[in-house]
Parts: structure tokens; C-alpha cells; sequence
């Protein structure tokens, strides 16, 4: 991708974000199979333990994209957005998730040890801007680090999918990561396909010393066969937790009952429900 | 906002404030929605609340009396106190107010059922 071509370089986040932008996550299919792909891999790199429901922390959760993947494995979640636009469209989705409109760039608000596990999708790489003239990207990066640190509980996980826009800009977030206590490192998958490639810095919160997961599509996680232990993966949680794979009609049809339940107004199921459109319109 | 947010939500991020917690609360707009009771959830959740901010939450917007003073013992085996635990927790969101930093005054608004923790340049 052309520089110029990079979000980041275009506008703040909360002015990039805007409705128009915004609206893009709910109604862009690419986007929004994009941003859920990211996330169950974000989560799967989180090595929650089986059968727990979490509290989790979603960082840039904009519009509840990532959340609504936390919700289906049974979480629980907060989301933190500088965007308004984005934040009003989760509220639209009626996501499960607690919102909080705030700029990861001033440190996270919450209580020590708060956190089982943290997810960040396409959003760290924002903070190596700078934006406003008494921005200084390094100390945001370690304000940010130091307070995420102490909200998690210990031995928690953190997981960060990012665009970084060069090398440098990937060693100023390590570093500033590792200065604040974190252990971990980068996890890249698919790392000889420019396209398919994508890169995950999992962070540690002290604990016991964890190793570092290997990434999809490299030499050690067997060539080209992750992406069948990865879908195998999910085929087993469906067992396990008892649920159905996402966008089923099962699933369509759980989902519908739960916000039944709550109380919601949801359309009644028919033959119809969770069937495949043709493609002609 | 849901109470347990508002349970771990701080203030301390601004400078000079030490601790920032609890916030008080203003509320303007209360709702309260029905979320499935997860007794698992709850009971792993109950050691990481603080149980007296969490009573005066509760009193801050009018629910007081919806919950106990105190963690009862063995709470996980007592359905009773972890299904009013669920409910201020889970089920009791404020719409609209405002949330007070404890130490500086600041004040917090919450609308749309989001608290808005922007700061401003001198309090970062
Ligand atoms: C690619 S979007 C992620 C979308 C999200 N995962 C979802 O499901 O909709 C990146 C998000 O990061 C947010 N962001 C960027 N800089 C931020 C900052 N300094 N603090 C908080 N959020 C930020 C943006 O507002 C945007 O919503």
C-alpha cells in the first residue's frame, strides 16, 4: 500500500471516522469479514481458557465488530473508541459490549488487575501519530502500555493485530510495550504472502514466563495446513461450548432466541431464516 | 453503562489524580435491560468488584436497596445474592448523566449509554 493511501496519514481517527466511514462497518461485507476474521484469530491468539466466560477489554473497538466475536465464544466485553461515529454504530448493532468513548493515547481508566484478556484490531497503529501539535507519539505509546499493564490481571494476554507503517514504527511500539513490563512479542502470519500476511503482537502481563504462539503459515506451524487446524478449531468449540458456527442457521436461530429473552423485538423465524440470497437481484 | 463498567471505570488518568475512584454518579436517564444470568461469570467477577462502591452506585441511581451491604460467605453457592449481584451489575445501565472524579470534580457526561473520558490538553 502507497503511504498516501494510508488511513493514518489521511486525518485524525476521530475525523477519519466519521459516519461515512462508520457506516462502512455495517453495511461493506469485505470490511466487516475482514474485521471478523481478525478478530477470532486476535482471540484465538489469547488462549482464553476453555469454558470461561472472560471479561475482556477491546481496544478501538469502533463498532463492535470484534466484540460481537467475543459475545458468540461467550465473553464478556468493554470496547474503548476515540470515534463517536464508530461507537454509535455499536450501539445501532446493539452489541453486548459496554462502550466508553476515550483516546487510548491517554492511558486506560480502569482499575488495577481488571482485565482477563485484552483484543485490538487494526487500531495500535493510529498512536504513532501524531495528531495534535503537544502530541509526542513515543510517550502516548508508553502511557498507553503502562496503564493497559495495570488494568490487566497478571499473567493476562493482550493481542494486537496492526498495520505498523514501517519497521521503525514497530520497534518504537515493542520497545515502548517492553518498557512498561510487558513479555511477548510479534506473531505474523502468513509472512512470505503479501496479501494474506498479518501481524499480531501478543503481549504478556507478568505471570507465569508463556510462550510465544507460532504464526499461521510459517515453516513450524506446518505449511498451509494452519488453516485447516484453525476452521478444525472452531468445529471443536462448537462441540465444546455447545454452539452453533457463526452465521449458521442455528446460529442465526440462538442468537434470535437470546434477544428474545431479552426482551428485544426480532423477526420470527421461517424456512427462510439464515438461508443463503441467490446472487441475483 | 452498565455498574459493573462504572466498577472498574477510573479517573486517575488525568493528571494529578492518584486514585480517581470511585466516580460519582449523576443520572439523568436509567434503563434497565434483561441480559441472561450467568452465576459462573458473576462469581468469578465478585472478587475483582469493590463491593462498597458498588452499593453506593446502586444507591447514586436510585437501586440501593437492590442489593446487600456486604458479600455474603460462599457466595458462589448462593443463587439469591448472585442473581441480585447479576442484576445491578449486568442489567442496570445509565442512559444519560454524569460521572464526578472523586478527587478533582471533573465531570464525566454519559449520553447515548457511552461516558465520555476524552480529556482536554492541560490534563494530560
Ligand atoms: C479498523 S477500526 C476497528 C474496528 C473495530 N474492530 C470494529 O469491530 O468495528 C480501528 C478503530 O481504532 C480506533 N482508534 C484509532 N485511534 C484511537 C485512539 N487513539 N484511541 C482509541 N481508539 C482509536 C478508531 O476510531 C477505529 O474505530
Amino acid at each position: 500500500m502507497a503511504s498516501g493511501g494510508r488511513p493514518e496519514r489521511q486525518a485524525p481517527p476521530e475525523i477519519f471516522y466519521n459516519e461515512d466511514e462508520a457506516r462502512k462497518y455495517s453495511t461493506n461485507t469485505r470490511i466487516i469479514e475482514i474485521q471478523s476474521q481478525l478478530s477470532e484469530r486476535a482471540i484465538e491468539l489469547l488462549r482464553l481458557p476453555d469454558d470461561t466466560s472472560c471479561f475482556i477489554l477491546d481496544i478501538g473497538c469502533g463498532s463492535g465488530l470484534s466484540g460481537e466475536c467475543l459475545t458468540d465464544l461467550g465473553h464478556y466485553w468493554v470496547g474503548l473508541d476515540i470515534s463517536s461515529a464508530m461507537l454509535d454504530v455499536a450501539v445501532e448493532r446493539e452489541t453486548e459490549g459496554d462502550l466508553i468513548l476515550g483516546d487510548m493515547g491517554y492511558g486506560m481508566p480502569f482499575k488495577p488487575g481488571t482485565f482477563d484478556g485484552v483484543i485490538s484490531i487494526s487500531a495500535l497503529q493510529w498512536l504513532c501519530n501524531a495528531d495534535k501539535k503537544y502530541h509526542h507519539p513515543p510517550k502516548r505509546l508508553l502511557k498507553f502500555f503502562t496503564t493497559l499493564y495495570a488494568s490487566m490481571a497478571r499473567g493476562a494476554r493482550a493481542v494486537f493485530q496492526l498495520y505498523p507503517e514501517n519497521s521503525s514504527q514497530l520497534e518504537l511500539i515493542t520497545q515502548q510495550a517492553m518498557r512498561s513490563g510487558f513479555t511477548g512479542g510479534l506473531v505474523v502470519d502468513y509472512p512470505n504472502s503479501t496479501k494474506a500476511k498479518k501481524m499480531f503482537l501478543c503481549l504478556f502481563a507478568g505471570g507465569q514466563p508463556q510462550q510465544l504462539p507460532k504464526g499461521l503459515g510459517t515453516e513450524e506451524s506446518q505449511t498451509n495446513k494452519s488453516q485447516i487446524t484453525f476452521s478444525d478449531k472452531r468445529e471443536r468449540m462448537k462441540n465444546v461450548r455447545g454452539k452453533s458456527l457463526k452465521k449458521s442457521r442455528d446460529w442465526i436461530l440462538e442468537k434470535k432466541e437470546r434477544r428474545r429473552r431479552q426482551g428485544k423485538e426480532v423477526r420470527p423465524d421461517t424456512k427462510y431464516t439464515g438461508r443463503k440470497r441467490k446472487a441475483y437481484f | 453503562m452498565k455498574l459493573l463498567t462504572h466498577n472498574m471505570l477510573t479517573s486517575n488518568i488525568i493528571k494529578g489524580v492518584t486514585k480517581g475512584f470511585p466516580l460519582g454518579i449523576q443520572v439523568s436517564k436509567l434503563e434497565e435491560k434483561s441480559v441472561d444470568f450467568n452465576p459462573d461469570f458473576v462469581a468469578r467477577m465478585i472478587p475483582k468488584i469493590d463491593w462498597s462502591a458498588l452499593k453506593q452506585a446502586a444507591s447514586d441511581v436510585g437501586k440501593g436497596d437492590e442489593i446487600p451491604a456486604d458479600i455474603v460467605p460462599q457466595y458462589e453457592q448462593n443463587e439469591d445474592f448472585l442473581k441480585k449481584a447479576h442484576h445491578v451489575l449486568m442489567e442496570i445501565e445509565v442512559i444519560e448523566g454524569e460521572l464526578v472524579c472523586p478527587e478533582s470534580g471533573r465531570k464525566f457526561p454519559v449520553s447515548n449509554g457511552i461516558p465520555n473520558m476524552l480529556l482536554n490538553e492541560d490534563e494530560v
